[in-house]
């Protein structure tokens, strides 16, 4: 049992903590950057790559550093605390994550690499509407036909759907809506005949889209993974990204508590700071509370999304992220609630973290959803 | 980073685990783990054999028995025994005494106590808390006069967890009333057989006699019996306080306490089925059991920093681990009176006086209400949880 991190990821905290201060230090430059063309800064997203971020959990011979769970849990996290809005989560954590656990050696060897030097994103077109968080749920279907498949469907809320290159797209080959056989992963290129997407800005400043897939034709080389067989790997990636969102929520939540102690430190009422009321300080306490315990699940996160047994790694994920969730929750409204009028404003930064936590709630599984995970795993997450 | 055991802390930790299993009398952890009240048999027995065996103060030095062993294998040790539901070594003796003697008493008191305390042939009292100081700790009022070569010590102490049974009590006492609140206290031993000493048992609202009234009446002890420097208490019951870190979220019982709910549960009938079956229960246990998960993690963090610090000054994350232990002590015990449903309500048998007729509830739900009222201690004791939340806003947010 250790929790000190090794001299190669203290470097990586180091630099990749003041790249983030640097680039998101000052809030306004936010701002800016979401008022880019793809709704975030491709100039950032460079230097992401020149840092090799975006190769970091590749291995080496694509153009990666190899870098395992805790590498994501350090980037992530100080991407939460920058409130950074790239397509970070979508491009490296989902898309490749479906590369490294289930691309063929050429699919490997053509993507990674574009990934790592930062001139392909991808996003994860998976959700559908009546399926809420289900990850089974899937009515899109693709049809084979001569020696490729036809696929027809419709995706919602795909993170930076807008702007990716290329897409990760669930759909059944066979079997029904609910069931869990039958489902397959294709990479589709996001201009491909038939694929009509519409972007949208989401509550915490990031990018979404809706895409429709209407008679689009992909070759045998698009199948990702095995046919029939895409909800384990699904199941993973998903399981992964809550990994990493929940380290991005750590990283929000201690940047808010921080800038809300600030805030108690300094704001003058009733001639004195405000910070030396009891009723004020016992929340910012409950806060820590509230805090540490999420850090300890994302850590644990982190260490059991790479667990080989996919029943304990859910129940341990799953309980994570209703942690996180409680937790963010509570940082996010009581930070409000401490600040008063100012937390209400679009100018102020600390709403901005309430609402990128409350966004984290409803990705890939709310609270209630998550809690179901764990209450079914029995005795998986305390054994006896 | 790495949250496993590695092969050496898991040996470390089986081999705990058998032991405790193998050499604790069967029926002794089969009280504790239905929360029935320990006779000072029970407890001594226990603790005999641990010690028999160098394992009663693995935290003392090792001159005096203790361990030379990591943050991580104490740890495992409070873990695996509370999870094996042996009793814990009275705390008094082994948390709190004994460590203060072995850091800042004499030789002589070294050699006097040492060895009697880890064996439990001295049964020690806490003579902290009075009727006017609790959460304020620092403002009691017993005094300690140097008439000669005594102390003669006056006033009165409270909530003296079994002080019924005590042979020798550690004492908070003020020796100068002119100084600063936390600069004239002065910690001082005194035999519970000395004349004036006198105890009154408190009942609490579980009907149970756990803690005690002492008063102090013109109490004579000798000047020896002061431990360190005249004045410096203060500092001792800080150090004191600090070592109780390790167990004081107590994490391996709330895990017992949680799994025997849960084999209760499975068996309880509700419905066509049993109580288990009910969805809405068993989000309840598992929110439960995902704060757990992150004590567990968060209490580990502790214990991994714990080899880097200094252990002598108290760690505010201790502030966290006493929060959520209690909040969780008292979930579990709350979850266990509403599986008993109706039958958390009748006076077990033996609680009532002068009755003589079978019991009429199932036995495991004898202990269910008078647990959940008795576990309301938790969030009081040892600095309450408001006490707590003063600490992490000033220690560590610094407001």
């Amino acid at each position: 049992m250790d929790f000190d991190l090794t001299d190669e990821q203290r470097l990586l905290k180091d630099s990749v903590d003041r790249m983030i201060e640097d680039a998101y230090g000052d809030f306004e430059k936010r701002k800016a950057y979401r008022a880019e063309p793809l709704g975030w800064s491709e100039a950032l997203w460079k230097q992401y790559a020149e840092l090799g971020l975006l190769g970091l959990p590749f291995e080496e011979r694509h153009g990666g550093f190899g870098g395992g769970a805790v590498e994501t849990m350090i980037v992530m996290e100080a991407l939460g605390r920058g409130l950074a809005v790239e397509p970070y989560l979508a491009t490296v954590i989902l898309g490749g994550g479906f590369l490294r656990h289930g691309g063929s050696e050429a699919q490997q060897d053509t993507f990674i690499p574009r990934i790592a030097e930062g001139t392909l994103r991808l996003a994860f077109a998976q959700t559908e509407r009546q399926a809420r968080y289900d990850l089974f749920d899937i009515a899109t279907t693709a049809k084979r036909e001569g020696d490729g498949f036809v696929i027809d469907g419709e995706k919602g809320v795909v993170l930076h759907g807008d702007s990716a290159d290329m897409l990760v797209v669930s759909a059944r080959t066979s079997g029904s809506r609910r069931d869990r056989e039958g489902i397959t992963l294709f990479l589709v290129p996001a201009d491909a005949a038939g694929v009509t997407r519409t972007g949208y800005p989401t509550q915490d400043g990031l990018r979404g889209a809706e895409i429709a897939f209407s008679n689009v034709r992909v070759g045998q080389d698009a199948v990702l993974g095995e046919i029939g067989q895409g909800l384990p790997l699904i199941e993973r990636v998903v399981d992964e990204a809550l990994a990493a969102v929940s380290a991005e929520a750590v990283g929000a939540m201690d940047a808010l508590q921080t800038t809300t102690v600030d805030y108690l430190k300094t704001r003058q009422q009733f001639g004195t700071t405000i910070g030396s009321f009891q009723a004020l300080q016992h929340r910012a306490a409950d806060m820590l509370v509230a805090l540490e315990q999420a850090r300890s699940m994302a850590m644990y996160a982190a260490m059991m999304s790479e667990a080989a047994d996919p029943r304990e790694r859910r129940a341990a994920v799953a309980a994570a992220k209703v942690q996180i969730n409680d937790s963010g929750r509570f940082v996010g409204e009581q930070s409000v609630q401490l600040h008063g009028g100012i937390a209400m404003t679009m100018e102020y930064k600390a709403g901005h973290y309430f609402k990128r936590l409350t966004m984290i709630e409803n990705l890939f599984g709310d609270t209630e959803y998550q809690l179901r995970a764990v209450a079914e795993a029995e005795d998986v997450l305390v054994a006896d | 980073m790495e949250l496993r055991y590695t092969p050496d802390e898991i040996a470390f930790r089986d081999e705990l685990r058998r032991f405790f299993r193998a050499e604790i009398p069967a029926e002794i952890r089969q009280r504790v783990a239905e929360g029935r009240h320990l006779s000072k048999e029970d407890i001594v027995t226990s603790q005999r054999i641990l010690n028999a065996h160098g394992l009663a103060v693995p935290n003392w030095p090792v001159k005096w028995g203790g361990k030379d062993w990591t943050p991580v294998q104490r740890y495992i040790y409070t873990e695996e025994l509370q999870r094996a539901a042996v009793p814990q070594p009275l705390g008094f003796n082994t948390a709190m005494v004994g460590p203060v003697i072995a850091q800042f008493g004499s030789e002589a008191q070294k050699e006097r106590f040492l060895p009697a305390t880890a064996n439990v042939d001295i049964w020690w009292a806490q003579g902290f808390s009075e009727p006017g100081s609790g959460s304020d700790l620092a403002s009691l009022k017993t005094r300690a006069e140097k008439r000669g070569d005594k102390w003669v010590i006056n006033g009165q102490k409270t909530w003296t967890t079994l002080g019924q049974h005590a042979d020798w009590i550690f004492c908070l006492v003020r020796t100068d009333r002119e100084a600063k609140k936390q600069k004239g206290i002065s910690f001082i031993l005194a035999d519970m057989k000395t004349p004036g000493i006198s105890v009154r048992p408190i009942i609490t609202i579980d009907g149970a006699h756990e803690v005690n009234e002492v008063f102090f009446d013109d109490v004579e002890v000798p000047l020896e019996n002061l431990v360190g420097e005249e004045n410096r208490g203060w500092d001792y019951a800080k150090f004191l306080l600090a070592n109780e870190r390790l167990g004081i979220a107590r994490i391996g019982m709330t895990k017992q306490r949680l799994a025997r709910a849960k084999r209760i549960a499975r068996e309880t009938p509700m419905g066509e089925g049993v109580v288990w079956d009910d969805p809405e229960f068993r989000r309840r246990v598992a929110r439960i059991e995902v704060q757990l998960k992150a004590l567990e993690i968060t209490q580990m963090r502790v214990v991994a920093a714990q080899g880097r610090q200094d252990a002598s000054k108290p760690d505010p994350a201790t502030s966290i681990l006493k929060i959520k232990g209690s909040e969780l002590q008292q979930a579990t015990t709350a979850l266990l009176v509403d599986i008993a449903g109706p039958y958390a309500l009748p006076l077990a048998e033996h609680d009532r006086e002068g009755s003589n007729e079978p019991e009429i509830m199932p036995e495991w739900a004898e202990t269910a209400a008078p647990n959940y009222f008795n576990y309301r201690k938790v969030s009081i004791y040892g600095g309450s949880n408001e006490i707590q939340r003063n600490i992490i806003a000033k220690a560590f947010l610094g407001l």
